[in-house]
């Protein structure tokens, strides 16, 4: 059944009019109100009473870690005593981790307004609204330029030697190239096979963004070199 | 025991009680509904939810989680500012005050701080839930772009408070931090002039972080989140996993 056709609205400027609404009313559609056979349930007490009960789970799980684990404090703040290395919050390290191979304005300006823009636009791009799965109907131009995207992304990453990012991305290119005709594959595969290209590229993201703050975190020392995490304090 | 059941009738029957809570026991449903939309703070919910979305991986209620985490470090941090003074060095005794000498007071602390990183980490994984549920479509577009802003905030609020210990972690951290943004162009010197009142973090800083931390950005967070809920609320709800491709009735 196609949709109903768009209901007319006819609006006007003068203030003492009444607003009419103008609906086209089709033979197979009633104009009652869309009727739901979803099931629905008072809000009081199903839902406010998981929210009680959610929000106790939050207090107690982290008055445990309370005790658990103690807030670090080090010396006093000195200004001419610098700790080698001297680390941002964890959820900055991966943008930490990336002055590591890019200039300061590229690593600490350009890429997370790049990412801040990616993420705003993202309800307005046509192709999240819209996109099936990847390899839907897709002939062999499409790996192509797939291959070159995902080719020239290794690349530029690979040129800047910033292994972290550049691995992974060969690897998700990987794993995007095992999702074709993965309908007939495993249920990993098949799994694999649903996923759109805006999902590839979240995935993509969400990967690249986590490796590099774990890096950050864990696996660096005095002068950024790479040490294991077991090997040094670690501070949050 | 019948006597306490006959007292907590009487009491719930007592005009004082009835005045200040206007409908009988929730033993009805419309004394369930009266509850829900008689409520200041409940009436952001409607009287009766979609069953679906009271399951689990509809939401993992990791939103809830976040804002879970939004009251606690409110209640914490409230606690936390009878101990504080925005001063150097003072901060940082405070600090030890609130180890050695507080009672509960590394309780406090150290519930206000792994509040805080859980915060930034489910307000994210929200993001993600979000993001492969696809329910930033139609008619919740611009309530995505919300969110995103209500993540930033949610990381500036943890970047400014993790300065307000005052230790060498704090310093250091904000330092590293800021001279990332003093790169970008044209604007980076200045916006980190007046972000730190001064070119190196002091006790400049530390009083304009403690003013952002307590003031400014919780009011901003408050604000954009009761934007946030509303509209979740006026565009029928919670959404979970696209079960139906999204259908919109024009409106012209």
């Amino acid at each position: 059944m196609s949709p109903l056709p768009p209901l007319d609205l006819i609006e006007s400027a003068d203030p003492l009019a009444t607003p009419r609404r103008v609906a086209l009313v089709r033979p197979d559609r009633r104009p009652a109100v869309r009727t739901t056979d979803e099931k629905y349930v008072m809000t009081f007490p199903n839902l406010i009473v998981r929210e009680v009960i959610l929000f106790q789970l939050v207090v107690v799980g982290l008055a445990l870690a309370a005790i658990a684990f103690d807030a670090p404090l080090e010396g006093i703040a000195n200004p001419l005593e610098t700790p080698n290395p001297a680390k941002a919050p964890w959820y900055f390290l991966g943008l930490q981790e990336l002055l590591h191979y890019f200039p300061p304005v590229v690593a600490g300006v350009l890429m997370p307004t790049l990412v801040i823009v990616a993420l705003v636009v993202i309800p307005y791009a046509r192709i999240n609204q819209t996109a099936g799965p990847l390899w839907a109907g897709a002939g062999p131009r499409r790996a192509l330029a797939l291959a070159a995207a995902t080719g020239a992304v290794v690349a530029l990453f690979g040129v800047f030697q910033c292994w972290p990012i550049a691995v992974p991305t060969a690897g998700i290119a990987l794993a995007m190239f095992a999702a074709r005709r993965g309908e007939q594959g495993g249920a990993f595969r098949r799994l694999l096979a649903k996923v759109t290209l805006p999902e590839w590229i979240m995935i993509w993201f969400a990967v690249v963004a986590t490796i590099l703050t774990v890096i950050g975190t864990f696996f660096r020392g005095p002068g950024w070199s790479f040490v294991w995490p077991w090997s040094h304090p670690l501070a949050f | 025991m019948p006597a306490l059941d006959t007292a907590f009738r009487r009491l719930r029957e007592s005009d004082v009680y009835r005045s200040i809570v206007r409908h009988g026991a929730a033993s009805t449903n419309r004394n369930r509904s009266l509850l829900v939309f008689e409520n200041l703070f409940l009436h952001v919910h409607p009287v009766k939810v979609r069953e679906k979305t009271l399951r689990f991986t509809h939401t993992y209620w990791l939103g809830g989680i976040a804002l879970a985490c939004a009251l606690i470090l409110t209640a914490t941090g409230v606690l936390l500012m009878f101990y504080y003074h925005p001063s150097v060095p003072q901060a940082y005794r405070d600090m030890k005050e609130l180890e050695f000498v507080v009672d509960n007071g590394l309780f406090l602390r150290n519930m206000h701080r792994w509040a805080a990183h859980l915060m930034v980490f489910a307000t994210f994984l929200h993001m993600m839930r979000v993001f492969f549920h696809r329910a930033y479509r139609p008619p919740r577009q611009f309530n995505w772009v919300i969110g995103v802003v209500l993540l930033i905030v949610t990381l500036l609020l943890s970047y400014t408070g993790y300065l307000l210990p005052w230790d060498q972690l704090a310093f250091w951290g904000v330092s590293v931090g800021t001279n990332m943004a003093k790169e970008a162009p044209l604007v980076g010197e200045k916006s980190r002039f007046l972000l730190l009142g001064g070119n190196i973090v002091s006790e400049n800083a530390l009083l304009r972080f403690y003013v952002l931390h307590c003031v400014v950005l919780p009011v901003a967070l408050l604000l954009m989140l009761s934007v946030h809920i509303w509209r979740v609320r006026k565009d029928g709800g919670v959404q979970g996993p696209p079960e139906e491709p999204p259908q919109r009735e024009e409106v012209r």
